[in-house]
């Protein structure tokens, strides 16, 4: 089996792209199972089940979601594999650029969303900069040179990936997505590895503090002016 | 060296065929777009733009000199044959105008001299003039018009130009036009326009999102289109004197050519 992990801000078109590139696997008689993570809400779920693909929702509710969709994946692969699907498709809930939720076999993709402005490349840090494919979606809302530099910014980012042009309402790019996806490595769970480390986050706000001063903040705080600490025993 | 570019058909926007089934543009012709707002005029510029490969909306497919273009072809903006001026009215990038077009300079393998002559052109299209150091986002449409107009001439300077409606954004069309179309290009203009639309040597009639038929401009209709030449210059050096203040006396029309 292989599994697809796509990453991406929200409202970038993360669903939308990968319903067509779903489709397109259908026809060519590829089963997939789409596991939809998200905090609090979504219906995601409803939309993949109108193109027949077994669906599954995991809220990570308090918990951050990178983080709860890799403690899960253990459990999301061995419900794919009953399904006996082809694809497992992870979809995030794109919250923080600051994780990439990709594993080494997997195949990443991130959906970014050109009107973000030229700079979002630079800014989002290893959901882009680790991905395999970057699907860059709404590049029909503006003008052809922003769209030819919002391409060269995110080559900066990750020199290596594959830019796909998509549009997750005509389906443009989609059929090229699929195709990438079909391409991917096997996962293998014993050997699977993140390909970035997922942030530092050790302080007491992880466990739930919620008063603003610093004297009650313990564990390792980064200062504004660049200095790091390690607050406690 | 691109000669031609050949469009089939695909479906409108009721799944039905499109009745052109088959149109080739060849090098130094003008092509208009026309149809009602809604009508598939700029789903039609889309689809050149990208080189479709039968995966958009209309499952239409674009050849180059009679072949499948390459994936390298259809997106690398180094290699990239197609110019494209989009209806977009403004800029969404938050940079000044001068990192802007060094970057696209860059982006498209030009020498970032362009600059200057960007933004020189651009400022013989419009009224208040546009600087180096201004932000993209404040500029006015007019303004950004002109630059975008500008940029594709100069920078994304390709054999095939794509120009999706030109007269609404308060810039001298005539001269975009001219600065756009340069010789021995392949031109299609989207247009409501009646002055620009005969300008054209064939033009395109969609309905309802397909290619319903192509028109030949008549020999006829070239001599009206000199009148209305005539009809547009006059608008314009009218709307120069309510510009710039002036009262309006008399009009003088001769339509004798």
């Amino acid at each position: 089996m292989r599994m697809v992990i796509v990453a991406g801000t929200p409202g970038s078109g993360k669903t939308a792209v990968l319903i067509h590139a779903l489709k397109s696997l259908n026809v060519m008689n590829l089963k997939s199972s789409v596991v939809k993570i998200d905090c609090l809400y979504t219906d995601d779920d409803q939309k993949f089940a109108k193109i027949g693909v077994p669906t599954k929702i995991g809220l990570s509710m308090d918990m951050c979601p990178d983080h709860y969709a890799i403690y899960n994946i253990e459990d999301m692969i061995g419900w794919a594999e009953e399904n006996e699907s082809d694809f497992l498709i992870v979809e995030t809930a794109g919250l923080c650029h600051r994780c990439a939720p990709y594993t080494m076999n997997c195949l990443g993709v991130c959906v970014i969303d050109a009107t973000s402005g030229p700079n979002t490349p630079l800014k989002v840090g290893p959901f882009l900069s680790t991905a395999d494919i970057a699907a860059i979606t709404k590049g029909d809302m503006i003008s052809q040179a922003e769209r030819e530099i919002f391409r060269e910014r995110v080559y900066e980012v990750n020199p290596n990936c594959k830019i796909i042009e998509a549009n997750g309402l005509s389906g443009q790019g989609c059929m090229e997505l699929a195709e990438e996806m079909t391409k991917s490595k096997e996962v293998s769970l014993d050997n699977e590895e993140l390909r970035h480390s997922a942030p530092l986050a050790v302080c007491t706000l992880c466990v739930g503090e919620t008063k603003v001063n610093k004297k009650y903040h313990r564990g390792i705080l980064r200062r504004i002016d660049g200095f790091q600490d390690y607050e406690g025993e | 060296m691109i000669n031609e570019i050949t469009i089939i058909g695909g479906y409108d926007k009721h799944g039905e065929k499109e009745p052109v089934k088959n149109i080739s543009i060849s090098k130094g012709e003008i092509f208009g777009v026309v149809g009602p707002t809604g009508s598939g005029k700029s789903s039609l510029i889309g689809d050149i733009e990208q080189l479709a490969q039968k995966d958009t909306f209309s499952k239409r497919k674009i050849l180059v000199n009679n072949e499948e273009p390459s994936y390298e072809d259809r997106t690398n903006p180094r290699k990239k044959m197609v110019a494209q001026l989009s209806q977009n009215m403004n800029f969404l990038a938050d940079m000044s105008v001068g990192d802007f077009l060094n970057l696209h300079a860059k982006c498209r393998g030009a020498s970032d001299k362009c600059v200057n002559s960007v933004i020189k052109l651009a400022n013989t299209l419009t009224g208040e003039p546009i600087k180096k150091e201004h932000e993209l986002t404040i500029l006015s449409g007019g303004q950004s018009r002109a630059l975008m107009v500008a940029d594709v001439a100069i920078i994304s300077d390709s054999p095939i130009v794509l120009i999706d409606e030109i007269e609404n954004a308060g810039i001298r069309k005539h001269d975009a036009l001219k600065v756009l179309s340069g010789h021995g290009k392949i031109v299609m203009v989207v247009t409501h326009d009646p002055v620009l639309a005969l300008m054209t040597d064939k033009r395109i009639v969609m309905k309802s999102g397909g290619m319903q038929k192509v028109v030949s401009t008549t020999p006829h209709e070239k001599k009206i289109s000199k009148q209305l030449n005539k009809i547009d210059e006059l608008m314009l050096s009218l709307r120069e004197k309510v510009r710039n203040g002036e009262l309006v006396e008399d009009i003088e029309l001769n339509l004798e050519i």
